[in-house]
């Protein structure tokens, strides 16, 4: 052994009840390298780390920090042996500013809370080359800044191995080499750095070897300048991957929902959508592209009935729709399936069975006052079984799934009402590359059925991939309707950001607006 | 007696002596509240220290062995709350209505088993001058003020220093940043190294132990008489927790809502009075029926938790986990 390791894991086993997430794993780590450690939903990633951040503890095995066998009983012992852990759901307290929250966990200063901490932060921070402003309240940061927040926290701890669990799974890609700029920069001043991600070109990108993990197992180390995309998938998965979404050609119907000049306010009262045009057909999938909080959310929102809107129409095959209660909206075959950032928030119930989360949307259809459980889990089953999804039963809370699991769940009971219209945000949101391939394939087959898809995403490459054509907002704003495979991902960035904008380079030819429907000529639109 | 100056001044003066319990049992929940922790048992925790209190302050005639003991017994509620909810992860809600039912039990419990042996207050001098009025140097010669605010009993001004004090703990203090963020998200907290269990102890007994304070002041304004019927602590304990809410979890704020409230609570005593010095102004209170002030508190609590459900987060000082178990490996 040349160099010592920052940290060393050996034969690391941890099971949750009678289910093994970590089986005997092996995992290493110099000072100034970045190790990716990769694998799918479930595969005993964020496990194995928060071992290292002492949030759980090994049933058996060693690790080593320096070269020195320790023991990680709490989140305590971790800071003093310099391990830092950025975690995926943020561990930042919503109503304190950034200073407050570095504060809880410091140390070295006296027991009274001084004014002087937002200089002593902001000079912390200035130093490490970061831009924070130390008395910005977290709730009124943005997710690339709170992330930021938590990079800072760690290292002003003084950690000298950082652990990101998949940093990049809520940024823009620019904030993604921002990031990576950052890390960089950390692996150059002799930190370790351990990052999860499933997006494989960040992968190839950013590490200099890749651990990969497969069902809690560990499959092996490679190093990341031998090693190419299909290999990594091929261990990750455990065989061979057609990387290539699919992108069938359908016969286009008329526009089933078209939306003029929607004007919709967000939750605070300020213009979240802003005169907006568009219009989406049968068998096509029409991509939404931007930032987050550009508007997505209270777009999805409108549509499913969930929020008032200022102005405009919203047309579903000739009939406004704007001002219907939800469910009116549901039965005209308009589903919507939205997927926050915590996954289980909009949609399913977390602690009832995949059953009664079937049952929600249909409770009022079963004769008599009693709940009709067997039809719902007989759909359950039906559902469980059409898209593969690992579960124990039909009567397994939602909340006990993993991530993939439960967003096939609520993709399944959507698709399961025969609409006509889905709308559907963040589908792949933090899944794997086998999940989201399963979701992918859900939403191809119902296109080709001749649905009519919006599909709000983040991952750009898979937007190029899977939509027919892309929408991109930047603050509410219509940037650009164009085809997907006509458009490149720098031209798609530059309209996120503002820096371009087709719509009203052209004033006179807006786009967006279904000038080939035929809905106007046939006056099926009363105004 | 007639003067109506003498009646207003005699009514704002019982405003602040009867309704001072209300702001240790808010300040008391606001401590263990912070902390992440919903104890419904404030009822049942003030009639413990309010019992043992009284009963030790009498027995070595001392108003400091009454205080101690009230505070100590009250504390071993929230050290019951703690083992419950924190160590054993019970139900917050189900664990403070036991506390609540557990407390007013062992107070009827311990007063009928003493029966003839029932210790009366005249008997113990400490406790009789410790708790009569106490003229604060120079300010209780103010009109009006003066009496109101500066000639009172030596708990009262213990109390609100116990409320200044609470707030500034609470807010210019590293360790009243961490019950803070155990309160709002206890996962941060944990994860840069704060002692989540500890926090949660500490401050529960701590909390309860101020609500016991309260107990003990009731048991005083009683004169410590004990009925059988009917419990010294008559529903403050409820009134405390509507109370925090009230004052957006901010104990300074506690002051000024334990005013309020004790302005509607106290006027169904002073109604009458109230009416025949003003008669001009104050004279319809005589045709209000007494049972629409005994419900005035009540009413207004109601009304208060309305008008706060209504309040947007950002503003609220409602800690976001509060009621919320807390268990680092929960997935």
């Amino acid at each position: 052994m040349d160099q010592q390791y920052a940290i060393e894991m050996r034969g690391i086993c941890k099971s949750f009840g009678s289910v093994a997430a970590n089986k005997d794993i092996d995992l290493s780590v110099k000072p100034g390298e970045i190790l990716a450690l990769l694998g799918e939903n479930g595969s005993g990633k964020t496990t194995l780390m928060n071992m290292l951040s002492g949030i759980y503890k090994p049933d058996s095995g060693s690790i080593f920090v320096d070269g020195r066998e320790v023991s990680i009983n709490s989140p305590e012992d971790a800071k003093k042996l310099g391990i830092g852990m950025v975690h995926q759901h943020f561990k930042l307290v919503d109503v304190f500013s950034a200073a407050d929250n570095i504060w809880l966990g410091d140390d070295k200063s006296g027991p009274l809370l001084k004014k002087d901490r937002y200089d002593v932060i902001r000079d912390m921070a200035k130093k490490f080359g970061f831009d924070i402003d130390p008395r910005k309240k977290v709730y009124n940061m943005a997710v690339s800044e709170k992330q930021t927040l938590e990079i800072v926290k760690v290292l002003y701890y003084g950690a000298r191995i950082i652990i990101l669990d998949e940093p990049t799974a809520v940024l823009t890609i620019q904030e993604t080499q921002k990031l990576f700029g950052v890390l960089r920069r950390m692996k150059a001043s002799g930190h370790a750095i351990i990052i999860i991600t499933h997006k494989l070109n960040e992968v190839l990108e950013i590490s200099d070897r890749v651990a990969i993990l497969r069902k809690g197992e560990y499959i092996c180390t490679v190093d990341t300048s031998a090693t190419n995309e299909q290999q990594l998938t091929e261990y990750m998965v455990g065989r061979k991957v057609e990387l290539n979404i699919d992108r069938p050609v359908v016969d286009k119907t008329r526009p089933l929902l078209e939306i003029r000049d929607l004007t919709i306010k967000n939750d605070e009262g300020a213009v979240a959508i802003d005169h907006v045009n568009f219009y989406i057909r049968g068998g096509e999938i029409l991509g939404v592209a931007g930032i987050a909080g550009c508007g997505q959310k209270e777009l999805c929102e409108a549509i499913a009935g969930l929020r008032p809107i200022e102005s405009g129409q919203m047309i579903h095959k000739g009939d406004n729709i704007v001002g219907l209660p939800p469910k009116a909206i549901l039965e005209k075959g308009i589903s919507m399936s939205f997927i926050p950032e915590d996954r289980l928030g909009m949609g399913l119930a977390p602690s009832m069975s995949i059953t009664d989360n079937m049952l929600l949307k249909k409770y009022d259809q079963a004769k008599g006052p009693f709940v009709d459980r067997k039809t719902g889990r007989a759909e359950a089953k039906q559902v469980i079984a059409d898209l593969e999804i690992v579960t124990p039963s039909t009567e397994t809370p939602v909340r006990r799934l993993s991530g993939g699991n439960v967003q096939k769940v609520l993709l399944g009971r959507e698709i399961k009402a025969g609409p006509n219209v889905i709308v559907t945000a963040y589908p792949v949101r933090g899944l794997d590359i086998n999940s989201s391939y399963a979701i992918y394939d859900i939403l191809n087959t119902q296109k080709k059925d001749g649905v009519g898809i919006l599909f709000v995403g983040e991952d750009l490459d898979v937007m190029l991939g899977l939509c027919d054509k892309i929408m991109v907002l930047c603050h509410g704003k219509v940037m650009g309707v164009v085809h997907a495979h006509k458009t490149t991902k720098e031209e798609l960035g530059l309209m996120m950001t503002g820096a371009l904008d087709l719509t009203h380079k052209y004033e006179d030819k807006p786009a967006g607006i279904a000038k080939d429907s035929r809905i106007g000529e046939n006056e099926e639109v009363e105004e | 007696m007639n003067d109506p100056i003498n009646v207003l001044t005699l009514f704002l003066f019982n405003i602040v002596l009867i309704n001072i319990p209300l702001l240790y049992g808010t300040v008391g929940e606001i401590v263990v509240e912070k902390s992440g922790s919903l104890d419904l048992g404030v009822e049942g925790t003030m009639a413990v220290g309010a019992m043992f209190g009284y009963l030790a302050g009498c027995a070595a005639n001392s108003l400091a062995v009454g205080l101690l003991v009230s505070f100590l017994t009250a504390g071993l509620c929230g050290l019951l709350f703690a083992v419950l909810t924190v160590s054993f992860q019970a139900n917050q809600n189900v664990t403070g209505l036991t506390i609540t039912t557990f407390g007013l039990g062992l107070y009827f419990f311990v007063g009928k088993g003493l029966g003839e042996r029932w210790p009366a207050m005249t008997g113990s001098a400490a406790l009789v001058n410790g708790f009569s009025a106490f003229e604060l140097p120079l300010l209780s010669k103010v009109p009006v003020a003066g009496k109101v605010f500066f000639s009172q009993n030596i708990l009262v001004y213990l109390g609100i220093a116990i409320a200044v004090l609470v707030w500034w703990y609470l807010n210019h203090t590293k360790t009243g940043l961490r019950l803070r963020a155990v309160g709002e998200n206890p996962g941060a907290a944990d994860s840069v190294g704060v002692n989540i269990l500890l926090y949660k102890y500490v401050h529960l007994i701590a909390g309860s132990g101020i609500m016991g304070l309260g107990g003990f002041y009731m048991a005083l304004n009683m004169s410590g008489s004990f009925e059988g019927s009917n419990c010294w602590i008559n529903g403050y304990g409820w009134i405390a927790i509507a109370l925090v809410i009230f004052a957006n979890w901010n104990p300074v704020l506690a002051i000024l809502g334990t005013l309020v409230f004790g302005f509607f609570n106290t006027l169904q005593i002073y109604s009458g009075a109230l009416a025949g010095a003003f008669p001009g102004g104050l004279g319809w209170l005589n045709a209000v029926p007494a049972q629409l002030f005994k419900a005035l508190p009540f009413i207004i609590t109601a009304i208060v938790l309305i008008a706060s459900s209504v309040r947007k987060r950002e503003g609220s000082g409602q800690p976001a986990a509060l009621g919320l178990n807390y268990f680092r490996e929960e997935r």
